[in-house]
């Protein structure tokens, strides 16, 4: 493959965490490295077991496929490969492939002279799939509490754990989760609205550039969040509706057993209320 | 700046979340958490229809839930003999059994209900035995019936396992769990939205707190409202029809809650939540427990409610009616009361009316 003017630049050799210069090396535009070859390794696998998985089960249809974790009874230990056994395996492999991927991620933003912001932020979203998975069962005894591997049964599974707890909308943390969520959405649209609107001039004005966007917000309501500012506050919104995510359902089980709606009676028990 | 103390930042930032992490795990452990379950699966591995409770509290509350030993056994000979009819004066329901079998079962209710009271809380101070005048004996004669109803009539919830007056009691002359109807608050309606008498935005122990109406026990279990939902069809919640209004689908929603709490378990117990309505795909739980709203009710209408007149102003509610009975009353927060000890088996003749020689 030949290789594009500017794309020498970016390869540059070292900075590998592991392996030395043993896959330090690109095929076409992609680099290779310890971590990529484990990616692929574990993604292979893990997929063939999912096929395996698959072809156990009784339909094809990719909605309805559904490889689910071992009984509780199994605990903390393996089970049968057709009876959650495959569904361990698959885990081992998704995380073997998460964890490769945000290290291989950091190595080459170590080739690039980088910050690690890409590698730690998509970290957030492994270790939300790890505490559902591994942190949560773990802390409940049992692999069974994982979720299991499929489009309709991750659904079902998710509103039936939800529904452990009577009235999951109740979870604090849960309720943190959504807000982050919501305020995520709502700051992207607004700062793509106003870059759009910005490179988006009328007939006969011109394009108008960042100076110009902190200048309106500092002149209308006295701050400017600033180009930079803006891209942290994103950051942080979205990782932490991520972080809320994995929060409301690790304290789900092992660190309360009722119902959420209950959780709100030490709101009642607060000494500011007439007494009745 | 240099590779190694590049490396020499990346380690000590390392450390340091691994030290915070693991005083993390020190302050836990010394609140006692995470919470030891124990754990019942209740649908295919996978569904996430699991039963969590946290077993510390359970052990904290074992003897609560246990259930007395038999006061003593009987011998062949004592079952035999004058009946307790023809000795007493005035035993109108249990005068079929032999003075010895008799004489123990009102032993064994003291026990169970009026342990530090005793006979007199029933019987009076003087001692006369025979009179009705005191409203507990009242009460406890239609008791007796009552017991004898659920254990005869109701098997298809309570099984073989029946119950007693202790089931309820626990050593108690009043069951710690029993409702009577919500008071109207009128001044409620000015200040805040829902239904009208001031029923809900009061959180209620008997919705665990939620926003939900709070008389959804006289709407089903004294009531016979059909536990509806809104149909799920139709974009706007219907008025008629087999359907239910936003209100009826609040009161299910307040029973549903009660159930779990009043039983220690969730929604998942008796449903598979991809589906509530769905029989095919329910645990074999919510069978038995069809069964027993309508026993509650029962109990409710043709006992509870009815000894309105008997009872002295101070065990009547806000309203001026009669203590009554849901889950609570008898499961005390387990799914099986007493851990389904079949203790009225060793007192036959709360098992059915007028049965035993």
């Amino acid at each position: 493959m030949a290789m594009l003017s500017f794309e020498k630049k970016y390869r540059v050799r070292g900075g590998t965490l592991i392996g030395g210069d043993l896959f330090d090396f690109w095929v076409g535009p992609f680099f290779v490295g310890f971590f990529g070859v484990t990616t692929i390794f574990f993604t292979a696998l893990g997929t063939a077991f999912i096929l395996w998985g698959a072809a156990l089960g009784d339909t094809w249809n990719v909605w309805k496929i559904n490889i689910a974790p071992p009984d509780l009874s199994y605990g903390l230990a393996f089970a049968p490969l057709a009876e959650g056994g495959l569904w361990q395996l698959i885990t081992i492999c998704a995380i073997g492939a998460f964890v490769s991927w945000a290290l291989r991620q950091y190595e080459i933003a170590r080739k690039l002279g980088m910050g690690a912001h890409i590698p730690v932020a998509y970290s957030v979203a492994v270790f939300a799939y790890i505490t559902l998975v591994v942190i949560r069962p773990l802390l409940m005894g049992a692999w069974g509490h994982g979720f299991p591997y499929g489009i309709f049964s991750h659904l079902d599974w998710v509103s039936n754990v939800g529904y452990q707890y009577l009235h999951f909308h109740y979870n604090p943390a849960h309720m943190i989760a959504v807000s982050f969520f919501f305020t995520n959405c709502f700051a992207l649209a607004l700062h793509g609205g106003l870059v759009l609107s910005s490179v988006n001039p009328q007939k006969g004005k011109d394009v108008r550039v960042p100076y110009h966007e902190d200048t309106f917000f500092r002149d209308t309501i006295g701050y400017s969040i600033g180009t930079l500012g803006i891209h942290r506050l994103g950051l942080f919104l979205a990782l932490s509706a991520g972080f809320w995510s994995a929060v409301c359902i690790v304290i789900s089980g092992p660190f309360w057993t009722g119902s959420w709606t209950e959780w709100w009676g030490w709101w009642l028990d607060l000494p500011i209320w007439p007494a009745h | 700046m240099s590779r190694r103390l590049e490396e020499m930042k990346l380690n000590s930032f390392i450390i340091k979340v691994g030290i915070a992490f693991g005083l993390f795990l020190v302050v836990l452990g010394g609140v006692g958490l995470p919470v030891i379950l124990d754990k019942t699966q209740t649908g295919f591995r996978g569904t996430g229809m699991f039963v969590s409770v946290n077993e510390t509290i359970r052990e904290e509350e074992k003897q609560f839930h246990a259930a007395p030993e038999v006061l003593y056994e009987l011998t062949p000979e004592e079952e035999e003999g004058p009946t307790a009819g023809e000795i007493y004066e005035n035993v109108q329901v249990l005068g079929h059994l032999s003075d010895a079998r008799f004489t123990r079962l009102m032993a064994a209710v003291t026990e169970w209900v009026s342990p530090e009271e005793g006979c007199a809380y029933c019987h009076g101070e003087e001692g006369n035995f025979a009179s009705d005048d005191l409203y507990t004996k009242v009460v406890s004669r239609r008791m007796f019936q009552m017991t004898q109803t659920i254990n005869s009539q109701w098997q298809d919830h309570v099984g073989n396992v029946g119950v007693t007056c202790y089931t309820c009691h626990r050593g108690q002359p009043v069951p710690a769990n029993i409702w009577f109807e919500e008071p109207v608050d009128e001044s409620n309606d000015a200040i805040g939205v829902g239904w009208d008498g001031g029923s809900q935005n009061r959180p209620g122990e008997n919705v665990a707190l939620a926003t939900l109406p709070n008389d959804h026990f006289t709407a089903f279990l004294l009531n016979d409202n059909n536990i509806r939902l809104q149909n799920m069809d139709d974009a706007l919640p219907q008025r008629d029809g087999d359907y239910g209004t936003i209100k009826s689908t609040e009161w299910t929603y307040g029973l549903m809650i009660h159930m779990s709490e009043g039983l220690g378990v969730n929604c998942v117990f008796c449903h598979n939540s991809r589906n509530f309505g769905a029989w095919e795909e329910s645990p074999p739980q919510r069978v038995t427990a069809w069964h027993g709203i309508r026993m509650a009710r029962q109990l409710n209408v043709e006992y509870l409610d009815p000894l309105q007149p008997v009872y002295p102003d101070i065990r009547l509610g806000e309203n001026g009616d009669a203590p009554k009975a849901n889950c609570a009353t008898c499961h005390a927060g387990i799914n099986k009361p007493l851990y389904g000890a079949p203790m009225a088996n060793d007192y036959p003749a709360l098992l059915q009316p007028g049965s035993l020689p």
